[in-house]
């Protein structure tokens, strides 16, 4: 049946044909069923804009492949089905003392999802992207047929494939390595800063430290006050640390899904206005304190903040918004693009900068050395449509790049610019998917 | 592919001379419009058009070359339109509006612009409906006019033909809800083009630019109609309700 898909972001909403596999024999006969417009994976949608359409095409709607396959308890080594959620993944392992290696900043997303835009998390400073930790894949290729794929296996179609937004095949099983905790508990350090230079010290600094570290920033503060912000790093606490004085009230990992409120209208006009964002940012950087140490925080309030609130999508209104996220090698590069977007008066409602450490062997992954900045800003802001232009233009030539989990609207010409090894992953495309039957609205848009 | 701020890729002007289609066209392609198809009759005109195009930005700009109220031929066409490739935004900008006089007293001439205006339109938005449908996305543009919203003494023939077109253009758009395929309505007042040439001045005159400049805007919307200049809905909306008797004696 035909349904209206968008990403997360609610824009540019395309009809597919959306079918929910049973089972992985499903995924591979829907894969080699003739259709003209193509196939391509989805999971939970998460995705800002359309690398999980098909216009007029099939979508595997894979949230039904939730199975955890094998936990083992000594190694932390899971073996899992792509439609399992993080979240659900984080219920069961953390009880046991294994967290997730890496994690974005949401636990509502799907482990397959997350091994195609190969996410990157707080710690990516220093321990790199989700790719590092996959030991293994079982992929669905665009014939039907299923091969375990490892980094020794099969190099080429292993890296193509993480980062690869699903156009390489469909990942229908994962083996990751997961990470030793002691307990549910983060040891949380803040810093605010007044000013960009303040708070890029301020970063670079908890990364030397910490092994979680990101700043928040205010992207409408200008002059004197560019980029002042909030940075917060941390790492896993230590039992005695956990017992320390800052014991929080909700020692246990709680699943996301025990939202804290739910917005479930669309209200008919954005209430994410310039007005509303500079009285948030005001409230949000007084009320965090100027230094503070060692709080304990249970896992969720660190790494998922934003998953307490259902459906905050909705609040930008019917016309949607989208997350621009870049990165850039260099700091005049960065300064140079918050100046442009302070210049522009961009209503960035969230706006969150870190460093990046050393990237993987993916073709298409998105971490590479540098500061990386990902922009909430509603599609309805006055000449946003010029200024981000402008800024792709500026990360271009700087050697950076755009997160393809993120884009909804780069011009397809930089592509090749900003990922140079693209046609490396078209050489690879061409041996897996000769008559490219994996196809998205993205991968349309961008000529991918 | 329309990216997330309303942006196409590709546009299919149908009626691919007319001054409200190519400055739609032109605008669109100085951003992120690679690929324009212009479908019309005269040859020369086309490739002019298309060369303008290049110059603002295109990279691929087709001419076919078809006689509009040739309704047998418009499957050939549209076929040709999609093939190879997606076409993001159909622009339906065929217009004729003939003197009144004229038309009053010779019935064929009335015919023909009852034919091009509302004939035309239909068989051309059915099946591009169609096709778009079969794409799973895409916006069909329709030029209709403020002219549609109440036939006026002075110009009923092309009035009345644009009401037609209007009202159909309303119908498709909500049987299209839900497939991912969207019709845009514009309503234009007195436009200054080619057209209108010779015509004198007229109140709330507008021009090929901003009615453009406000389809453009409403490509990025969920706006279903879209009046140029904006206050044209509210004059229209009084002029609907006058009575008869006075509507009849309005020198407009």
């Amino acid at each position: 049946m035909s349904e209206l898909i968008c990403g997360w972001g609610r824009t540019a909403p395309t009809a597919a044909t959306v079918v929910r596999p049973r089972d992985v024999e499903h995924v591979s006969d829907l894969l080699a069923s003739p259709n003209h417009r193509g196939v391509i994976a989805r999971g939970l949608g998460r995705s800002y804009g359309d690398p999980a359409q098909n216009a007029g095409g099939l979508v595997l709607d894979l949230t039904g492949l939730d199975q955890i396959l094998d936990l083992d308890l000594t190694t932390g080594v899971l073996r899992a089905q792509p439609g399992v959620r993080l979240d659900s993944l984080l219920r069961r392992s953390v009880a046991a003392g294994w967290f997730l290696p890496v994690t974005p900043g949401t636990s509502a997303v799907t482990l397959g999802g997350a091994i195609a835009a190969d996410v990157h998390g707080k710690n990516h400073h220093r321990d790199g992207s989700l790719g590092r930790y996959v030991l293994s894949i079982a992929v669905a290729m665009p014939d039907g047929d299923v091969v375990t794929v490892t980094a020794q296996s099969d190099a080429e179609l292993f890296f193509a494939t993480l980062g690869g937004m699903g156009l390489t095949g469909i990942v229908v099983e994962a083996t990751i390595q997961l990470i030793p905790i002691a307990n549910s508990l983060m040891s949380v350090n803040t810093r605010r800063a007044a000013n960009l230079d303040q708070l890029l010290d301020e970063l670079i600094e908890a990364e030397a430290s910490d092994r979680y570290a990101v700043a928040w920033l205010d992207c409408l503060a200008a002059g004197r006050s560019m980029g002042r912000g909030v940075v917060t790093s941390g790492d896993h606490a230590t039992d005695d640390e956990a017992r320390g004085r800052h014991t929080s009230r909700t020692p246990s990992h709680r699943g996301g899904r025990e939202a804290l409120g739910t917005a479930s209208l669309t209200p008919p006009f954005g209430l994410v206005t310039r007005m509303s964002i500079v009285a948030l940012n005001e409230v949000w950087l007084r009320k965090s304190p100027t230094r503070r140490d060692g709080e304990i925080l249970p896992l969720n309030k660190f790494f998922y903040p934003l998953d307490g609130v259902k459906g905050w999508n909705r609040l930008y209104g019917p016309n949607g918004f989208l997350q621009h996220q870049f990165v850039v090698p260099d700091e005049h590069s960065l300064r140079l693009i918050l100046a442009e977007l302070a210049k522009a008066k961009v209503p960035t409602a969230l706006a969150v900068l870190k460093r990046f450490g050393p990237g993987n062997p993916g073709p298409l992954s998105f971490p590479r050395p540098g500061w990386t900045l990902a922009l909430d800003i509603a599609t309805n802001a006055h000449g946003l449509a010029s200024v981000l232009d402008k800024v792709d233009d500026l990360v271009a030539r700087a050697g950076g790049t755009i997160y393809l989990a993120k884009d909804s609207r780069i011009r397809p010409e930089l592509i090749p610019v900003m990922y140079p090894r693209l046609s490396e992953w078209n050489s690879i495309r061409d041996r897996v998917d000769p008559n490219r039957r994996l196809v998205s609205d993205q991968s349309r848009r961008l000529s991918l | 592919m329309i990216n997330s701020l309303g942006e196409p890729q590709s546009l299919a002007l149908l009626g691919g001379t007319s001054d409200i289609g190519l400055a739609i066209a032109t605008k669109l392609a100085r951003r992120r419009t690679r690929r324009i198809v212009l479908a019309g009759r005269n040859e020369a005109e086309l490739s002019n058009a298309s060369r303008d195009l290049l110059g603002a930005g295109a990279a691929d700009v087709e001419t076919v070359i078809f006689d509009a109220v040739d309704t047998a031929s418009h499957d050939a066409l549209i076929d040709k339109l999609f093939t190879g490739a997606d076409i993001d935004v159909v622009v339906v900008a065929f217009g004729l509006l003939g003197d009144q006089t004229q038309s009053e007293n010779d019935p064929d001439r009335a015919v023909e612009i009852a034919t091009v205006n509302y004939v035309v339109a239909v068989s051309l938005g059915l099946r591009t409906a169609a096709a778009l449908r079969k794409q799973g996305h895409g916006t069909l543009v329709v030029l209709s006019s403020v002219a549609g919203e109440r036939a006026r003494r002075s110009n009923f023939v092309y009035g009345s033909s644009k009401a037609g077109l209007d009202a159909f253009a309303q119908g498709l758009g909500d049987s299209l809800v839900g497939t991912g395929v969207r019709v845009l309505i514009v309503r234009p007042g007195f436009v200054r083009t080619k057209m209108t040439a010779g015509l004198p001045r007229a109140p709330f005159e507008t021009t090929a630019s901003e009615v453009a400049d406000a389809v453009i805007k409403a490509l990025h919307s969920h706006q279903e109609i879209v009046w140029v200049p904006a206050q044209m809905r509210f004059i229209m909306s009084g002029i609907r309700h006058l009575p008869r008797s006075i509507f009849r004696r309005l020198k407009i």
